[in-house]
C-alpha cells in the first residue's frame, strides 16, 4: 500500500488550484498539486478576454468601484449569489491584479491621450488622462456598468497562468502531472485525501492530507458542444458527489457563451463585443437592439444567448450543411486593433475556419461554457459538510456567480479564491485538532475499493462501450438540457440519462494494454460524468422558475417566492440513478441588494415576501447614512469584512480615491 | 465551409509504441478514415481513436492552439495536431511522437517534466525585490509599448517544438534549447526583475546555453506562435558575449 502524507493535497494544477497552493505554502504549510496535464496547460490558459477588477483606471472606468461591481455581479448572476461572497470577491480582486502585476503579469497598459473606439457601432475619440499612464488597462465587458476588465492582449488567461505556475515553481510547491483523483478518503465526516491514479503507469497511490482542495474547474464536456478543454471533464465535482456527504450546488445553472465558433464551438472571447463587434443575422441585420435596446450586444451572456437561439428560430439564421449560425462582425474594429488586442482571436479564425476577421465575418453560436454549480463551499471555501474538504474556482459553488456569471468574473474568482481560501486552508491547517489521525484500515479500504473497481472494468465482462455512452448523454444534454428547457424535455433527459447510468455499470474494457490506458480512463469517467449529468437534468427538472442561464419555457418567470433557494445535490447510495435533492433559501433579509429588475432581459419576476420590507430597510439605511459615505453605508447593509483573511482586508486606492 | 462532395480517404501512419510493455516493438501502424469538412488531426485522431483503436495514445487539452500539449511530428515536421487542417496535407499521413523528450506512449511524450525542470534551473520568474508589496495601493505603472513587447515573448506555449526541431539539443541533453533562451530574453526586458546580466550569464552562458546554439534556425522555423526566437537567440548571445567578458 503506498502513502504519501502532506499538509495540503490540490487537486488541479489551473489558476485557482496553484495560487490556492503558493498561498498555503507561504504560510509554512507543505502543499502537493495533483494535476490532469502539466499546469500550463490547464483550461485557465483558455480565457482570453479579461478579468474584472474596479481599478477605475481608464476613463469610461472612472466612478468604478467596488460597489458598482457588487451591484453588476449580483444582477448578473439574477440574485441567485451570495452576496458575503460577492462583497469578499469585489474587494479582493483588485488585489489579485496588482498583486499579478507585480508577479510579472503583463497586463496591457493605459496610453495617455486620445485614442479612438469603437462604442455602439459608432467611432468615438476619448481621452485617457495622463495620471493613468501606464496603469493596467481596461474593455468593455457584457453586464458591466464600467470598463473593468483588466486584459493582456486576448491571452490574458495564458499569461497569468505562466506567471503563476512559474511562481508555484519558485515557491517550491511540486506538482504531480498526469495524476488523478479517483475518489476521496472520508469516513463521513472528515477528509483525508484522495486515492490517486498516476495516468502514465496505472498505478494507485493513497495521497494523505490535513486538507484536501478540489479546484479542477468545470464540467462541461458533459454537453456535445462546448468551449471547455477535453479535460472539462467534472471529475472533481463527481468525487466529491460520489462521497454521498458532501453537495454540489446548483448544478443546473449552466453557462452558454454567444460566440463559439461554429461548428467547432471553440471560443472567440466577449472582449470582440467588448471592443464593438456586433451580431448579425442572415440579411447582415444587427439584431440585437431589436430584443435589448438598451445594453445590445453586451447584455449578460445568458441573455444574449437566448436571444441569438430566438432569432435562429424566427428563421433568421445562416443555414449550412452542419446546422445554422450567426454571424459575428468585428471588422469595424481595424486590422491594427484585431492583430494586436484580438490575436487569438485571429489566429483560430484563421487556422480553423480559414476565415480572416479583418474582412470577413465570423461564424457563431452559443455554446456550452460555464459550470456555475459545484462543490458547496461556505465563504471560507471549506465544504459544510464534509470537513477538511475545500474547493475553489469553477469546481466550486462558492456562489459569487449565482445563475449566470459574468464575462471577466471566473478569472478573478479562480485568483481570488485562491486567495482567500489558500489563507482559510492554512488557518485550518494550523489548528492542532486538524492533525490527521486516520486510520490505516480507511486508507487501505478506499484503496482497494478503487482497484476493485478499475479490475472489474478491466475483466472485460462488460459490454458496453463508453464511448457510445458518453456520446448518447451528450446529445441529451446539448439537445434537451440546453439554453431552452421545457418539462416534458427535461423528464425525458432525466428518463434516459438513468439508463445510461444503468447500462455504464456493465461498461468493458477491451484492451488491458500496460500503463497509461486511454480507454480505462474513458471508461471510469463516463460513469462519473453520467452522475453529473443527472444533477444537472434534475435539478433543471425540480426548479419550476427561470433564473439567469436556467431557462424554462413553461415557467418563464423568476419566482423568488418559490424558488430564491439553491440547490443542493447530494449522491446519497451507490445503486442510485437520482441524486438526492434538497434547497436551501437565500435570505432576503440579508441582503444588501434585494432582488429587483436586472437592468436587461425579462421584467417579469415574482416577488418574495420579504422583499419590500429588506428594501425599505435598505432605503431608510441608505437615506440616513447618506451623509457618511459610502463605506458607512456598506458596512451598515452587509458587514462581510470578519470573513476576509485578515491579510486581504483594506480598500483599494485609486486614481480617485488615494490613501 | 466549402461543401466537397468528393471526399478523400486518407491513410494515416502512426507511431505506436509503448515503453511500459516488455514485448512491445516500435513499429508503424495505418488506419484510415473518410475525410470530413474542416477536419483537424484533432478530429481525426479520436475518431481513430473512438472507433477503430482504443488503445491509441496522444494528448489533446485545448483543441484551440493555445495549450501546447498536442505537438508531435506531422509529416516529418513538428506543429500542433489540433489546428493542422487535414485539407492541408497529402492523402497519406505521417504521425510521430516529438523527439527528445521523454515517450509516454505512441504520440504522447512528457514535455511537462523537462519544462519543470528547465524552469527550475533557469528561474523563470520575476526575481522581485523583497521590500514588501501592499496589494492595496496602486500598482507601479509600465510602459504601454513595453508592456506589449514583454506579452510577445510571453507568448510561448511550452509546447516543445523548438527543441524538438533542434540540433544541439540532439546532441546536448542538457540544452535549454530556444524556449529557455526566450525566456531569458522576455525576463530580460522585465523591469520587476531584478536580475543583472551577470546573473543571468550565470544561467545560460556556456554550451548548455546560448553558446550551444548553432544557428540552424529551425526553432524559428517551426514556433506555432511564430516567436521571433531567432532574433531573441542572437540578441541574448550579444548581451551574454558583453557580461562574460
Amino acid at each position: 500500500m503506498r502513502i504519501v502524507y502532506t499538509d495540503v493535497l490540490v487537486i488541479g494544477g489551473g489558476l485557482a488550484g496553484l495560487r490556492l497552493a503558493i498561498g498555503a505554502r507561504r504560510r509554512g504549510h507543505e502543499a502537493l498539486i495533483l494535476s490532469l496535464v502539466p499546469p500550463k496547460r490547464s483550461h485557465s490558459k483558455a480565457a482570453q478576454g479579461g478579468m474584472q477588477a474596479s481599478l477605475g483606471n481608464v476613463f469610461k472606468g472612472q466612478g468604478d468601484n467596488e460597489d458598482v461591481h457588487f451591484e453588476d455581479t449580483v444582477r448578473g448572476s439574477d440574485w441567485g449569489a451570495d452576496q458575503d461572497v460577492v462583497r469578499m470577491y469585489v474587494n479582493t480582486s483588485p488585489k489579485a491584479v496588482r498583486e499579478m502585476a507585480a508577479w510579472g503579469v503583463p497586463w496591457s497598459r493605459v496610453r495617455r491621450g486620445d485614442r479612438q473606439v469603437i462604442i455602439n457601432n459608432q467611432k468615438v475619440t476619448i481621452t485617457e488622462p495622463d495620471a493613468a499612464h501606464g496603469l493596467v488597462g481596461q474593455r468593455d465587458f457584457g453586464g458591466t456598468k464600467k470598463w473593468r476588465t483588466c486584459f493582456v492582449s486576448d491571452g490574458t488567461g495564458h499569461s497569468l497562468l505562466n506567471t503563476t505556475t512559474d511562481r508555484a515553481i519558485a515557491t517550491g510547491i511540486p506538482v504531480l502531472e498526469r495524476a488523478e483523483a479517483l475518489a476521496l478518503i472520508h469516513d463521513g465526516r472528515r477528509c483525508y485525501g484522495a486515492v490517486v491514479r498516476d495516468l502514465v503507469t496505472g498505478a494507485l497511490t493513497a495521497y494523505v492530507a490535513k486538507a484536501t482542495a478540489i479546484a479542477t474547474g468545470g464540467a462541461g464536456r458533459v454537453y456535445g458542444v462546448t468551449t471547455n478543454a477535453v479535460i472539462c471533464e467534472g471529475i472533481g465535482h463527481a468525487i466529491a458527489l460520489e462521497t454521498g456527504v458532501a453537495a454540489l450546488g446548483n448544478m443546473e445553472a449552466v453557462q452558454f457563451h454567444p460566440t463559439g465558433i461554429f461548428p467547432a464551438g471553440i471560443l472567440v472571447t466577449e472582449g470582440c463585443r467588448g471592443d464593438g463587434g456586433l451580431l448579425k443575422d442572415v440579411d447582415g441585420h444587427r439584431f440585437m437592439p431589436d430584443y435589448e435596446p438598451e445594453k445590445k450586444e453586451l447584455a449578460s451572456r445568458d441573455v444574449v444567448s437566448r436571444r441569438m437561439e430566438e432569432h435562429i428560430l424566427k428563421g433568421k439564421g445562416v443555414k449550412s450543411r452542419f446546422g445554422e449560425h450567426l454571424w459575428l462582425d468585428i471588422t469595424a474594429l481595424g486590422e491594427h486593433h484585431i492583430r494586436h488586442n484580438l490575436r487569438e482571436v485571429w489566429e483560430i479564425c484563421h487556422y480553423f475556419l480559414g476565415v480572416d476577421p479583418v474582412k470577413e465575418w465570423i461564424p457563431v453560436r452559443p455554446a456550452q461554457h460555464y459550470t456555475m454549480g459545484g462543490v458547496r463551499t461556505l465563504p471560507s471555501g471549506e465544504s459544510p459538510h464534509l470537513t477538511g474538504l475545500f474547493s475553489a474556482g469553477e469546481a466550486a459553488c462558492w456562489d459569487l456567480h449565482g445563475f449566470n456569471r459574468l464575462g471577466g468574473n471566473s478569472l478573478g474568482e479562480t485568483l481570488v479564491a485562491g486567495m482567500i481560501v489558500g489563507e482559510s486552508i492554512a488557518d485550518f491547517c494550523d489548528r492542532p485538532e486538524n492533525d490527521v489521525d486516520v486510520p490505516a484500515a480507511l486508507v487501505r479500504e478506499s484503496l482497494a475499493r478503487e482497484q476493485a473497481k478499475l479490475d472489474e472494468l478491466l475483466s472485460g465482462r462488460g459490454s458496453e462501450d463508453a464511448m457510445v455512452l458518453r456520446g448518447a448523454m451528450q446529445e441529451l444534454m446539448t439537445a434537451k438540457v440546453g439554453i431552452f428547457r421545457r418539462g416534458r424535455d427535461l423528464e425525458q433527459a432525466v428518463d434516459e440519462l438513468q439508463k445510461l447510468l444503468v447500462r455504464s455499470r456493465s461498461i468493458g474494457v477491451r484492451s488491458r494494454a500496460a500503463g497509461a490506458n486511454p480507454e480505462l480512463v474513458a471508461a471510469y469517467r463516463t460513469r462519473m460524468m453520467l452522475k453529473l449529468a443527472l444533477a444537472t437534468a434534475y435539478g433543471a427538472l425540480v426548479r419550476t422558475e427561470s433564473r439567469g442561464a436556467h431557462f424554462r419555457e413553461d415557467y418563464p418567470r423568476r419566482d423568488d417566492a418559490q424558488w430564491l433557494k439553491r440547490t443542493l445535490a447530494t449522491w446519497k447510495g451507490e445503486q442510485d440513478t437520482l441524486p438526492t435533492l434538497a434547497h436551501e433559501p437565500l435570505d432576503v433579509k440579508r441582503m444588501e441588494l434585494p432582488p429587483g429588475w436586472r437592468g436587461y432581459g425579462a421584467k417579469d419576476y415574482i416577488d418574495h415576501p420579504d422583499t419590500p420590507a429588506r428594501q425599505a430597510e435598505v432605503d431608510a439605511i441608505r437615506a440616513k447614512l447618506a451623509s457618511s459615505g459610502r463605506w458607512a453605508v456598506q458596512e451598515a447593509l452587509l458587514p462581510y469584512e470578519r470573513l476576509l483573511p485578515p491579510a486581504l482586508r483594506g480598500r483599494n486606492e485609486r486614481i480617485e480615491e488615494r490613501f | 465551409m466549402a461543401d466537397t462532395t468528393a471526399r478523400r480517404r486518407l491513410a494515416f501512419h502512426i507511431l505506436r509504441y509503448n515503453p511500459y510493455d516488455p514485448a512491445a516493438a516500435p513499429r508503424l501502424q495505418r488506419y484510415e478514415l473518410e475525410e470530413a469538412d474542416g477536419m483537424t488531426l484533432f478530429i481525426a485522431l479520436n475518431e481513430i481513436r473512438d472507433r477503430q483503436d482504443p488503445t491509441l495514445q496522444f494528448d489533446f487539452v485545448c483543441r484551440a492552439g493555445i495549450c501546447g500539449s498536442c505537438a508531435m511530428v506531422i509529416n516529418g515536421r513538428p506543429g500542433l495536431a489540433c489546428r493542422t487542417l487535414t485539407r492541408n496535407l497529402g492523402p497519406e499521413i505521417t504521425l510521430a511522437p516529438l523527439p527528445f523528450f521523454e515517450l509516454i506512449g505512441d504520440l504522447s511524450v512528457n514535455t511537462g517534466k523537462w519544462m519543470r525542470r528547465m524552469s527550475e534551473r533557469l528561474e523563470t520568474w520575476v526575481h522581485l525585490r523583497e521590500d514588501g508589496l501592499d496589494v492595496r495601493r496602486i500598482e507601479a505603472p509600465m510602459d504601454p509599448d513595453l508592456a506589449e513587447q514583454i506579452y510577445l515573448l510571453d507568448r510561448c506555449i511550452e509546447c516543445g517544438c523548438c527543441v524538438a526541431a533542434c540540433g544541439t539539443a540532439r546532441m546536448r541533453e542538457d540544452f535549454v534549447g530556444a524556449v529557455g533562451l526566450n525566456k531569458i530574453a522576455r525576463f530580460r526586458l522585465d523591469p520587476r526583475d531584478t536580475r543583472t546580466d551577470e546573473d543571468y550569464y550565470y544561467l545560460v552562458g556556456d554550451d548548455d546555453g546560448v553558446f550551444g546554439c548553432m544557428s540552424l534556425l529551425a526553432c524559428h522555423d517551426v514556433c506555432p506562435k511564430d516567436l521571433p526566437l531567432q532574433t531573441q537567440i542572437a540578441f541574448v548571445r550579444r548581451k551574454m558575449v558583453k557580461a562574460g567578458l
